[in-house]
């Protein structure tokens, strides 16, 4: 297993280059100047040498790919050129709520999916087979951002009053106040690797809350992510479900089920405990599969709650030519990409020893 | 029950001559004119391709065209006459948006808008894959391993944050979204030909075909590609699924179509502070782009059952 795992590493290398080269390559292609580009028609030319001095655009191209390489290692990746922050620290801000939504729409893509996909496949060609399997279409082709909009009416207008009712936006009520852990454990002077953690805790409100044991604030930021969550994961819920019907389907036509069943073993169990745990790793690879879209679904919906996450800011910084903060979040999120995917695999094997061969 | 079986062995065997007497093709037509999903999503599709021909008769209104009455106001709600609505007021299948246009004729152009970003990207895309992976399979070696090396790490982004980090390198518009949405699903195809090459490229028939001296262009797309054909356009139609979806995210966030264009993603994303007091503005384009998207996802479904040696039972 450890072998397995090694291995995988060491053929991420590559890939994490690559990835290292496209985010490097994306500012060496924008069109025109890209001291124009980023600090105005009107910079002048001394404000462009320094511009130019100061990101090493006179030096030759691999000399340059060298140095990003290099400062990406280090944890620098570089300043905003609206702002002058250190995009570290923007990253610090913005990604924690990226995660946290993704990690709740996860949930409940993977618990509701399956949950619909074990009972359609029981209740194969029932009713509520073709319903779940109808809903799961649906689901699959719906544009989250519009999910997420038609949520936002109907759980916080039409059920307003109910107790059913949803904060439309927002991450935490406003008035509400969570200090950052920086300031609640008395760490302000931390510095480096110890800040840019702290500060990523911070962020990350629902872990924040709990660790101050503010209660009121978790429950208060879990409402605000409910229908976000929903709208991110319901794609990947109908996909979860189509494939947990097929494969258990599959698994409950072969022999060994119908000897568990002819031993006189209750049918509950005989689903549970047979059917389900050999249904599980086709479903775990299309987990793995969904968290691209996942994240590309948090991304967008961000917008529509108004989240501040990795989407806003990106959109922000396309809009204000902020290429380093796009091209930070990029980076991150890819390399966010493959550690997920790597997980998946290690855990495909893990439930498969199968493929620990190959 | 007795007599019923002769006859309905007989009805087997005639259908089994009358499906050996045909083309492959028409054999596979057949399966998919007689699969349920692909009939709904040939059905749904035929539908809206009708809708983009003929928007210009369909659609009452320009797109772009202002509707100014005493009694309307911005954002009005649709007013179907039929359905009990003041006869002495347009009618308005789906009422007026925030800039007094009619959101119906707007929905309709925008299904030609749709139907051509998604053939258009998925079209660019599977030439451009299907040749880098034919030419990765036909010629492995270092071809191979740097073709298919660059397409991993392509997939190692999510496809719609690679799209938008390339929108933020050409810059915001429809064409520039257009070429991002293209180029992240470019890996896909070339995956999808390159193991169709593999799979063929030793077989008798081909080597028999080097042997009497063809040449290695006609050998690949005479001999090796047409066998590439299946899996691609079953791989293509769920794919334009996905590029619709994705180039209308990109809209919606700002990033793609530019205001006045009936795009669905760009009218969704213009109207979205709309959701609370007008709500049909965000209903109706959303619902439009779903079922576009279910459209090609069904008729994607069905061509893989019909297509898939392995599935038919």
């Amino acid at each position: 297993m450890l072998r397995f795992v090694l291995r995988r590493l060491v053929l991420l290398m590559p890939v994490m280059m690559g990835i290292l080269l496209v985010t490097f390559t994306l500012l060496r292609l924008i069109p025109g100047d890209p001291c124009k580009v980023m600090l105005g028609e009107r910079a002048t030319e001394a404000k462009c040498a320094a511009f130019r001095e100061r990101f090493g655009l006179d030096d030759p191209i691999p000399v340059q790919f060298v140095r990003y390489v290099g400062s990406v290692l280090q944890g620098d990746l570089g300043t905003s050129i609206k702002t002058g922050r250190p995009v570290v620290e923007v990253v610090a801000e913005r990604l924690p709520m990226t995660l946290e939504l993704t990690l709740c729409a996860t949930l409940f893509a993977v618990s509701f999916g399956v949950l619909l996909g074990v009972i359609s496949a029981v209740k194969h060609n029932s009713l509520v087979d073709v319903g779940a399997m109808v809903l799961a279409n649906l689901g699959v082709s719906m544009p989250v951002f519009w999910l997420g909009l038609m949520l936002a009416y109907v759980f916080a207008l039409a059920l307003r009053g109910t107790p059913f009712q949803l904060p439309p936006s927002g991450r935490l009520t406003p008035g509400t106040d969570l200090p950052s852990l920086l300031k609640a454990w008395g760490l302000e002077d931390a510095q480096g690797v110890a800040r840019f953690a702290l500060l990523l805790l911070s962020n990350t409100v629902l872990l924040n809350a709990a660790l101050q044991g503010r209660w009121d604030v978790f429950l208060d930021a879990l409402r605000h992510l409910i229908l976000p969550a929903v709208a991110v994961g319901t794609i990947s819920l109908a996909v979860i479900a189509r494939m947990t019907r097929g494969a258990m389907l599959d698994v409950m036509a072969q022999e060994f089920v119908r000897t568990a069943r002819a031993k006189g073993l209750a049918e509950q169990w005989v689903v549970l405990r047979h059917v389900l745990r050999n249904a599980l790793v086709p479903v775990v690879t299309v987990v793995g599969l969904q968290v691209g879209s996942l994240l590309s679904g948090a991304v967008l919906t961000e917008t529509v709650f108004s989240l501040p996450g990795v989407g806003t800011q990106m959109v922000d910084a396309i809009i204000a030519r902020d290429y380093p903060v796009v091209q930070a979040f990029t980076l991150i999120i890819a390399l966010i990409f493959v550690v997920i995917n790597l997980i998946v695999d290690v855990s495909y094997a893990f439930l498969d020893p199968r493929i620990r061969l190959h | 029950m007795a007599e019923l079986a002769p006859a309905r062995a007989e009805a087997s065997a005639l259908r089994v001559s009358a499906e050996r007497g045909r083309s492959p093709l028409a054999r596979a037509l057949r399966r998919l004119l007689q699969n349920r999903s692909a009939q709904l999503g040939m059905s749904i599709l035929a539908a809206l391709v009708f809708v983009a021909v003929f928007a210009d008769v369909i659609a009452p209104y320009a797109y772009d065209q202002q509707i100014r009455q005493p009694g309307l106001r911005r954002r009005s709600p649709p007013c179907i006459h039929v359905l009990g609505c003041d006869p002495s007021k347009p009618q308005l299948l789906m009422g007026l948006d925030s800039n007094f246009r009619d959101l119906f004729s707007r929905v309709v152009y925008g299904a030609r808008l749709s139907l051509q970003i998604g053939f258009v990207t998925t079209g660019v895309a599977v030439v451009i894959g299907a040749l880098l992976g034919a030419v990765a399979g036909y010629l492995g070696g270092w071809a191979d391993a740097l073709i298919m090396r660059a397409m991993d790490v392509l997939l190692a982004f999510p496809s719609l944050l690679l799209a938008i980090a390339i929108v933020s390198v050409l810059g915001t518009g429809l064409i520039n979204t257009l070429i991002a949405v293209a180029i992240v699903s470019i890996p896909v195809y070339a995956r999808v030909v390159r193991a169709s090459v593999l799979s063929v490229k030793e077989m008798d028939y081909v080597l028999a075909s080097r042997a009497l001296g063809a040449s290695d262009v006609r050998i690949l797309f005479v001999r090796i590609l047409p066998n590439a054909l299946t899996p691609l356009v079953v791989v293509a139609a769920l794919g334009i699924a996905t590029a619709i979806l994705d180039a209308a995210g990109l809209s919606f966030l700002g990033l793609g179509a530019q205001p006045p264009t009936p795009e669905w993603g760009l009218m969704l994303g213009e109207e979205r502070n709309s959701v609370f007091n007008a709500p049909h503005l965000v209903f109706f384009p959303g619902a439009a782009i779903m079922l576009t998207v279910l459209g090609f996802n069904l008729l994607g479904d069905g061509l893989r059952d019909a297509l898939d040696p392995r599935r038919r039972v």
